[in-house]
C-alpha cells in the first residue's frame, strides 16, 4: 500500500517529468495562459529563433491595458494589444481579442472558457495565477524569463514547495465573504506567512465555499506569500465545468470524472504546517495599510504604531503616513472619496450579484466604476438587470479587463484620493501614483459608495434575500 | 547571461519591509522595450517623493540591504529588470517574494536570505551611507561595512548564479523524455486537452 498522499503530493507526481539529483523537478505544462505583459518572454523566444513549442495549449488574452471605454486608447496601449496580436498570430495561438464574446481577465475566462479543469497544471507569467487552484490544479505565477522557457519547451523547472493546510471551521456569517475570510488569514499570518508553501484550503466553510468564492480565496494566496491555493475538487466543481467551452465532453467527461473523484487529499496524510481557523468569528475585513497583511475587522480602529513592535511600527508609520490616517481613527469613520468593483479577485457574476443587492435601490455618495471580469460577466449582469442597478445608484459600468486593479489601461485613482476597491493590492501607488487603497469585499465596496466611508455591510444586507 | 562569484563593491540600506514589485517598477514603465534599460525606473516614485533619496545619493551601489517579504506582489520580471540596470547584483533580506527570488537567479541577481537579527546588525551599521562590501557567492558569505556573515541560497541558485546557466539550453537536453511525456498524459487522460 503507499502511503498517504495530499491532493498537492499527486498533482505535483502526474507533472514530473524528470527530476535533478539536486532534487528540482522539471515539470509538465497543461495550459500556458499569456497577455500583453508576456512581452518580453516572446522577445526572449524571437532572439533564439524558437517556436512556440505547443501552441494548442498556449492561449492568449488581452486584460492587463483592455480599455473599458470606448474611444479611449492611448498609443502606448494600443502598442501593448497589437504586440500580443502579432505574436499570437506568428505562433498559432488562440487568442481571446478585445472583441472577442471569451474576453476577460485571465483569471476569469479560464475558468469560464473550460480551460481550467481539476488536475492540470496551469502557469501564466501573472502571480494571481494561484486562482485556477480553486479547481485543484497546480497553478502558479511565473516570471518572464520562466514564460519564454515554457513557450520553448511546455515546461518548467521548479522545487517542490513545502506543503500547509488551513483548516476552516464554522460557518461564515451572513454578509462575509471569502474575501473577508483570505484577509482574516493573511492579517493573522502576515504577507509572507505561507511563504514558500503550497496551500490547500478545506474544512466546512471552503466545502460551502460557491466556485466563485473559492476563486477569490485561491486568488489571494500570493498576497500571504503562498507559491499556489489549492481546493479539491467536489461536485461544486464539477457542476461548474460541465458544458463548458473547453471541457472535456462524452467519453472523455466522464473519465475526468473518474480522475478527478481521486484526486482529494488522502486521509491521514501529512502537511508541513497546519493552520486552523474558525470562520465564525471573522468579520467583513478591511486594509487600512499599504499591505494585504494590514487588515482588520470593520469593527476595529486604526492601529497605533507605538503599541506594535520593531520594524513592523516603523512600517505601520510609513504606511498611516501614505495613506493620510490618524491611529485610533475607528475604520468605519474613513471617508473615501470613490470606488472599484472588479479584478481578478472579485470581478465575477456572483461578486456582482452581491454588491447589486446592497446597492439595490440605494444611491451611491461617490463616484465609482465598476467592471466586469469577462465579456460574458457583462453580458449576464446586463440580462440579470444589475447593469442597471449599478447605473442607477450612479455608478460607471464599463468594459472588462484588469482595469483600476492595476491601471495599465488608464483607469487610475488620482493621487491623493482615497478608493474602496475590491481588489487585490494596496500596495503604494498600486492603483495609480498617491492613490490611497482599501481593499474589502465587493460588498464593503458597495457600502462604502452608498455611504461614503468605510462602513459595516452586514446591517445593510438584513432583510435583502 | 555570464555568471559571477565576486562582487567587490558597496552596499546601502533600504530599511523597509514588504517593498513590493509594484514599488520597485510601477505598472506605467512597463510597456518599455528593455533594451532602453530599466535603472531609471528603479523604486522610481520614491525616490521622486524623497528630498535625498539613499539611491541617489549612491548610484552606483551593488548590493542591496532591506527588511522582510523584499519583491512581494506581482510577477514583473521588470521589477528584477530595474534593479539589474540600475547595477545591483545582490539583494541581503529575512525574506523574499517566491517569485521574484526565481526572477532575481535568471537575472544574475542574488537573493540572500539571512536572520532578522543579521539585518538589525548591518542596517544599524550602515544607517545612509555606502558602505564597503564583498561577496563570495561559493562561500556564500559576505563582509558587509566590516560586518562578517554568511547568507542563505539554495544551492541550485548558486550552481545557476556562478555559471550563468540559462534553463532553455539544460532543457533542450530532455526534449525526447518531454516528447515522451505529452504522448504518454494525453494517451492516458485525453480530457486533459482542450476540446472543441
Amino acid at each position: 500500500m503507499t502511503a498517504p498522499q495530499t491532493l498537492f503530493g499527486k498533482l505535483w507526481a502526474a507533472h514530473e517529468v524528470m527530476r535533478r539529483d539536486d532534487g528540482t523537478s522539471l515539470l509538465w505544462v497543461d495550459r500556458h495562459l499569456v497577455h500583453e505583459g508576456s512581452h518580453h518572454a516572446f522577445v526572449k523566444l524571437e532572439s533564439r529563433g524558437m517556436k512556440v513549442a505547443a501552441p494548442d495549449l498556449t492561449f492568449g488574452v488581452v486584460d492587463h491595458y483592455a480599455p473599458t471605454r470606448a474611444d479611449e486608447m492611448a498609443a502606448d496601449i494600443r502598442r501593448m494589444i497589437d504586440t500580443l496580436g502579432r505574436n499570437a498570430k506568428a505562433q498559432g495561438i488562440r487568442l481571446f481579442d478585445l472583441r472577442d464574446p471569451g474576453q476577460g481577465i485571465v483569471h476569469v475566462i479560464g475558468p469560464e472558457q473550460g480551460l481550467t479543469l481539476p488536475g492540470l497544471l496551469i502557469n501564466c507569467g501573472d502571480s494571481h495565477t494561484s486562482t485556477h487552484g480553486a479547481f485543484g490544479a497546480l497553478a502558479f505565477g511565473v516570471g518572464a524569463t520562466e514564460v519564454a522557457h515554457i513557450l520553448a519547451t511546455q515546461t518548467i523547472w521548479q522545487q517542490r514547495p513545502k506543503t500547509m493546510r488551513i483548516t476552516v471551521d464554522g460557518a461564515l456569517g451572513a454578509g462575509v465573504t471569502a474575501k473577508d475570510l483570505a484577509l482574516h488569514w493573511i492579517a493573522k499570518l502576515g504577507a509572507d506567512g505561507a511563504r514558500g508553501h503550497a496551500i490547500e484550503y478545506a474544512g466546512p466553510a471552503v466545502r460551502a465555499l460557491s466556485m466563485e468564492g473559492r476563486l477569490t480565496l485561491c486568488n489571494l494566496s500570493i498576497e500571504g506569500g503562498a507559491r499556489l491555493g489549492l481546493v479539491a475538487p467536489d461536485q461544486v466543481t464539477f457542476d461548474y465545468i460541465k458544458g463548458r467551452n473547453f471541457a472535456p465532453k462524452g467519453a472523455d467527461w466522464e473519465a475526468a470524472l473518474r480522475d478527478w473523484s481521486q484526486l482529494a487529499t488522502d486521509k491521514d496524510a501529512r502537511f508541513d504546517r497546519e493552520v486552523a481557523i474558525n470562520a465564525s468569528y471573522i468579520a467583513p475585513t478591511v486594509t487600512w495599510g499599504t499591505s494585504p497583511e494590514d487588515a482588520l475587522p470593520i469593527t476595529g480602529h486604526v492601529p497605533d504604531p507605538a503599541q506594535l513592535s520593531g520594524s513592523k511600527q516603523a512600517q505601520a508609520r510609513a504606511a498611516l503616513e501614505y495613506m493620510a490616517l490618524e491611529p485610533g481613527l475607528p475604520l468605519d469613520k474613513i471617508t473615501v472619496d470613490q470606488v472599484f468593483i472588479g479584478s481578478c479577485t472579485n470581478g465575477r457574476i456572483e461578486d456582482l450579484r452581491l454588491a447589486a443587492k446592497v446597492l439595490a435601490g440605494r444611491k451611491a455618495v461617490v463616484p465609482g466604476l465598476v467592471s466586469p471580469g469577462s465579456a460574458q460577466v457583462k453580458k449576464q449582469a446586463e440580462a440579470e438587470g444589475l447593469a442597471e442597478v449599478f447605473t442607477q445608484a450612479g455608478l460607471e459600468w464599463a468594459a472588462s479587463g484588469c482595469s483600476m486593479c492595476v491601471g495599465m489601461n488608464g483607469d487610475q485613482v488620482e493621487a491623493g484620493k482615497r478608493c474602496a476597491s475590491s481588489t487585490n493590492r494596496n500596495f503604494k501607488g498600486r492603483q495609480g501614483r498617491g492613490a490611497r487603497t482599501h481593499l474589502m469585499s465587493p460588498a464593503m465596496v458597495a457600502a462604502a459608495a452608498v455611504t461614503g466611508h468605510l462602513a459595516d455591510v452586514r446591517p445593510m444586507l438584513e432583510g435583502r434575500t | 547571461m555570464t555568471g559571477w562569484t565576486q562582487i567587490n563593491g558597496t552596499a546601502v540600506a533600504l530599511p523597509q519591509e514588504n517593498v513590493d514589485t509594484d514599488q520597485l517598477i510601477p505598472a506605467r514603465f512597463m510597456s518599455a522595450p528593455r533594451a532602453d534599460g530599466y535603472g531609471k525606473f528603479l523604486l522610481h516614485d520614491l525616490r521622486q517623493d524623497a528630498v535625498d533619496h539613499v539611491l541617489d545619493r549612491h548610484a552606483g551601489a551593488d548590493v542591496l540591504i532591506t527588511r522582510r517579504n523584499f519583491g512581494s506582489g506581482s510577477s514583473r520580471e521588470a521589477a528584477v529588470y530595474a534593479l539589474v540596470d540600475f547595477g545591483i547584483r545582490a539583494v541581503f533580506a529575512p525574506s523574499f517574494g517566491d517569485i521574484f527570488q526565481s526572477n532575481a537567479v535568471n537575472n544574475g541577481l542574488l537573493p540572500a536570505r539571512v536572520s532578522d537579527a543579521e539585518i538589525d546588525a548591518l542596517l544599524d551599521a550602515i544607517g545612509t551611507d555606502a558602505v564597503s562590501a564583498t561577496v563570495d557567492l561559493e562561500k556564500c558569505a559576505a563582509v558587509i561595512a566590516g560586518h562578517t556573515l554568511t547568507f542563505e541560497l539554495d544551492p541550485v541558485w548558486q550552481e545557476k548564479l556562478v555559471n550563468g546557466w540559462d534553463d532553455i539550453d539544460l532543457t533542450a537536453q530532455h526534449n525526447d523524455r518531454i516528447k515522451d511525456f505529452r504522448t504518454a498524459r494525453f494517451a492516458a487522460h485525453p480530457w486533459a486537452l482542450p476540446a472543441s
